[in-house]
């Protein structure tokens, strides 16, 4: 199968967006939170993938120019961000004091978590910036010589999960302010989890982009400090 | 052609996004570099917002489907995880929901404070 496939260059890309249609498709039935398009995706092609013994590189060599786009799409996220500049300037110092707790509150509780499993030094780190953009992480966590796969699959796994509970978990704890939803849902599920809220409304994803980048940037002075605790 | 300018502008921060993390030997991405650089350029007025909204709305848009490629790929880093599988899965799941819950509460709680301050000041 792999060999008749591997000849498709839009084979990967169809089956991804088709996945992702599915899922718009079923979340419109159900609106219910796990069905959540991205994840529906996901499973739909790895599903295929292992069903038809299709390899993972076969599929990616189409794929691949989906993603592509990706860096020039967190480049747009400025957009957002500049229409709400003046919402940005007002709750700064909020913004500021939110987005430091997030990034602390991140690696205090993965330190905590390494204690308790007994981890080594380089298991510990590798989760250490597993809250932030991809880019960003995969150089922290090489050049703390942590194991950089890992730390990528925790970042996606993150990621997903952030896109799918944030909606449930501002409810359920009261966070209405579209700001603070924003920074709460950048700081703990980076540019998957943003994608979220730019769905939920303009200021919160203006303000989720802005903490991609906020706490990607602490996260770099941050982690050198914590990967001497333990 | 109103597509095809906005869409080079944006190609063209990416480049210099890349350019710069080239140059600069910090973990910070192209993205982010170009994210500040369009940021900048709006704010001074040197890219005007009409000459690449049109453009980024859509990028945007279809952002989600960007990450479908690198987490199908999760499926071949299963084996790696070994004997890491749970506290794996208990640190990404538990950190996720702490950090989305402390951080909302913490900056819904010093912009409630903000207005308040403001409010008592008209008083």
């Amino acid at each position: 199968m792999s060999n008749t496939i591997n000849g498709f260059l839009f084979f990967g890309a169809v089956i991804s967006l088709l996945g992702y249609e599915l899922g718009i498709q079923l979340k419109r039935r159900f609106k219910s939170p796990l069905f959540n398009p991205l994840l529906i995706s996901i499973l739909v092609v790895m599903a295929l993938l292992s069903i038809f013994k299709i390899q993972y590189e076969v599929y990616n060599q189409s794929a691949k120019y989906i993603s592509y786009l990706l860096t020039p799409a967190t480049i747009c996220l400025a957009i957002p961000l500049y229409r709400q500049m003046e919402l940005l300037k007002k709750h700064s110092k909020a913004i500021l004091a939110g987005t430091l707790t997030g990034v602390i509150t991140t690696m205090v509780t993965v330190l905590l978590l390494a204690m308790v499993f007994g981890l080594n030094h380089q298991e510990y780190v590798t989760f250490l910036p597993k809250s932030i953009t991809t880019a960003i992480a995969m150089g922290i966590s090489e050049e703390m010589k942590g194991f950089v796969t890992i730390t990528v699959a925790s970042i996606i796994i993150t990621g997903i999960l952030g896109n799918i509970i944030a909606e449930t978990v501002c409810k359920v704890f009261h966070i209405t302010e579209p700001v603070a939803v924003g920074i709460a849902i950048g700081s703990s599920a980076h540019a998957i989890g943003t994608t979220k809220a730019l769905e939920l409304g303009e200021i919160e994803g203006a303000m989720s982009s802005l903490a991609i980048a906020t706490s990607g940037l602490c996260t770099v002075v941050f982690a050198s400090f914590f990967a001497n605790l333990y | 052609m109103r597509y095809l300018r906005q869409f080079s502008i944006i190609l063209f921060i990416s480049l210099i996004g890349e350019i710069i993390h080239l140059f600069i030997s910090l973990p910070i991405p192209a993205s982010i570099y170009g994210l500040l650089l369009m940021l900048i350029g709006l704010k001074t007025k040197l890219i005007p917002l009409n000459a690449v909204e049109d453009a980024s709305m859509f990028l945007i848009e279809i952002m989600p489907v960007m990450f479908i490629p690198a987490a199908v790929g999760l499926l071949d880093s299963w084996g790696i995880l070994g004997s890491m599988l749970v506290p794996f899965i208990v640190i990404t799941l538990v950190s996720t929901i702490l950090v989305m819950v402390i951080t909302g509460r913490v900056t819904q709680f010093f912009i409630r404070m903000d207005k308040k301050g403001k409010d008592d000041d008209h008083e």
